[in-house]
């Protein structure tokens, strides 16, 4: 055995030739492919649990605390064309973002439009929590108004018209006839005038033609108020002690 | 690498010099094993989703897939593990603590590399600057040219890996952010061709440093409807000497990789594992010495 360690040195010394100089390539002979499902079968490594809990427990003590209370459950399909908690969104983006639209601009924010989809849960009685504004809104849409056209406003009529569903709208009164044409629109008590431009709040993944709300594509101008849509909630739940909002009359059909 | 093993391996190579390039049929125990992990819009799902979710209860979670990495890796200390991007997004933890978590656990994990998606880029450029301290991994992005940015300099455009003396070339190819990211997120990010960036790394990695495997990491997503839109399977097709790519974005559920052939006939995997680390992607190279094994005879058990 006494060769042994001699031999190894020079095929080190080969290999380590090969490496630096002449590497010898070679192909794949064969390969297996396959997915591992992660499930409950798995034993979680107990290292990396005890890693991460300090910032779970923060996490969890942060999004569970009691911001405001729910009298009643509400959800997204309890209205025909508004529903109150599509309402209440569409008002706390007109109440959160009108001051800071107003502070940078010196203009006001005439509406208000959100979509139906984006309502992403519903809200049960009981507490009102951070971890309820995540829930209701997940993704991180921010804030934008963009100033329409009066040509842009009629096609966001005809865009709803066409929608028939409850995309919650603030600062519009829209009534519609038994086919879902306009039969008045108003804002701040006036029909629209198609000279003049209009202040819609919205969200960036809106104006950018999700859901394909073409017509906030090429505003006449774009704000970017920095605040998302999520934030807003969560201050406006802040706000309130208990949330306070119904089906109305801003959204509906005259048979 | 357990002595045992390496006088074994050692033994064996020094065999093949002995006979002076004669070809030699290994057994299957003989050959070099390489083992890839990966995977890919894992959206910052560190806990197991709970059994009462609508969709993948009892799925997930960081701490498991721990276990079963280090399951792996015993069984073959020869294992690079990979993710595809999106790393960062989709639960409070990336909100709370902005990716900080996700790459502390992922360096406790021990990936060796990960490209960068789209969402990667959600807290802009400083966001993600400001976390890339608590990756002890490598990013490698070499489509993004971030050299009028902030980035610049700490991302790579390939790294090359020696396992078991087999050199495995890795690069990432990322998704055109315009339209999908705000500017203000990533800014002077310049976004290059993917194929003239893939088919220019691809010859370095395989003729100037004559890689035995090249893997792209990228964020293209799978395949589109608009069938020229780029994605990973016309990546595939359109160029040559890629052995595999990982992919994600689309959130593509395969469960086993696409055999694709790439411009010269020769067999491409594409991979893709989902999304929120509910799977984990496996692929295992057997390579042997023979240099003109031609690539089209590979048994591929996918």
């Amino acid at each position: 055995m006494n060769f042994r360690p001699y031999s190894i040195l020079l095929v080190f010394l080969v290999l380590f030739a090969c490496k630096n100089n002449a590497h010898i390539t070679s192909s794949p002979s064969e390969i297996n492919g396959k997915r591992f499902p992660i499930d409950n079968t798995i034993s979680p490594d107990p290292e990396i649990e005890d890693f991460i809990r300090p910032y779970s427990n923060h996490l969890n003590a942060t999004l569970d605390s009691t911001l405001a209370y729910n009298p009643r459950n509400l959800n997204k399909s309890d209205g025909k064309l508004n529903t109150a908690i599509g309402n209440m969104m569409a008002d706390l983006v007109m109440a959160q973002a009108n001051p800071i639209f107003k502070s940078r601009t010196g203009f006001e924010i005439d509406m208000v439009l959100l979509n139906h989809g984006g309502i992403r849960s519903g809200i049960g009685e009981g507490a009102v929590t951070t971890r309820t504004g995540f829930k209701l809104m997940p993704f991180e849409n921010e804030i934008v108004v963009a100033e329409l056209s009066g040509k842009k406003m009629l096609e966001l009529l005809n865009y709803l018209e066409n929608a028939k569903i409850a995309h919650p709208i603030s600062g519009l009164e829209l009534k519609v006839d038994g086919n879902f044409k306009t039969i008045s629109a108003l804002i701040r008590e006036e029909p629209i005038n198609t000279e003049k431009t209009y202040f819609v709040a919205t969200s960036d993944y809106l104006q950018q033609g999700g859901d394909s709300m073409n017509f906030f594509k090429n505003p006449s101008n774009l704000y970017k108020l920095d605040y998302k849509l999520r934030n807003a909630i969560i201050d406006h739940f802040k706000k309130v002690d208990t949330l306070k909002t119904s089906i109305d009359n801003r959204y509906i059909q005259i048979l | 690498m357990k002595r045992r093993n390496f006088i074994q391996q050692t033994a064996a190579t020094g065999a093949f010099i002995g006979l002076g390039g004669l070809s030699l049929s290994f057994s299957k125990n003989n050959k070099k094993h390489i083992t890839i992990l990966h995977t890919n819009d894992v959206h910052s799902h560190i806990e197991p989703f709970g059994p009462n979710d609508s969709r993948n209860p009892n799925m997930g979670g960081v701490a498991r897939r721990a276990t079963l990495v280090e399951q792996i890796r015993a069984e073959n200390p020869n294992t690079l593990l990979l993710d595809a991007g999106d790393i960062f997004q989709g639960t409070p933890y990336f909100n709370f603590y902005g990716g900080e978590l996700e790459f502390k656990l992922m360096s406790k994990l021990k990936y060796d590399a990960a490209t960068l998606g789209n969402h990667d880029f959600d807290n802009g450029l400083s966001g993600l600057l400001a976390q890339m301290p608590h990756a002890e991994f490598d990013f490698i992005s070499s489509n993004y040219d971030f050299s009028n940015t902030i980035l610049d300099g700490q991302t790579s455009r390939l790294k090359i890996f020696m396992k078991d003396g087999v050199k495995i070339g890795v690069f990432g190819i990322g998704i055109e952010l315009n339209g999908l990211v705000n500017e203000s997120l990533y800014k002077e990010t310049k976004y290059l061709d993917p194929i003239e960036i893939a088919t220019e790394i691809t010859r370095i990695l395989k003729t100037e440093q004559k890689c035995d495997l090249v893997i792209c990491l990228s964020h293209l997503g799978y395949e589109y409807k608009n069938e020229s839109k780029i994605s990973d399977v016309l990546l595939a097709k359109k160029t040559k000497d890629i052995d595999l790519i990982i992919g994600g974005h689309t959130h593509t559920f395969l469960d086993k990789p696409t055999v694709l052939e790439n411009l010269e006939g020769k067999k491409v995997l594409v991979n893709q594992v989902g999304c929120y680390g509910l799977y984990l992607g496996r692929i295992d190279f057997y390579l042997d010495n023979e240099n003109n094994l031609n690539a089209s005879g590979i048994s591929i058990g996918v």
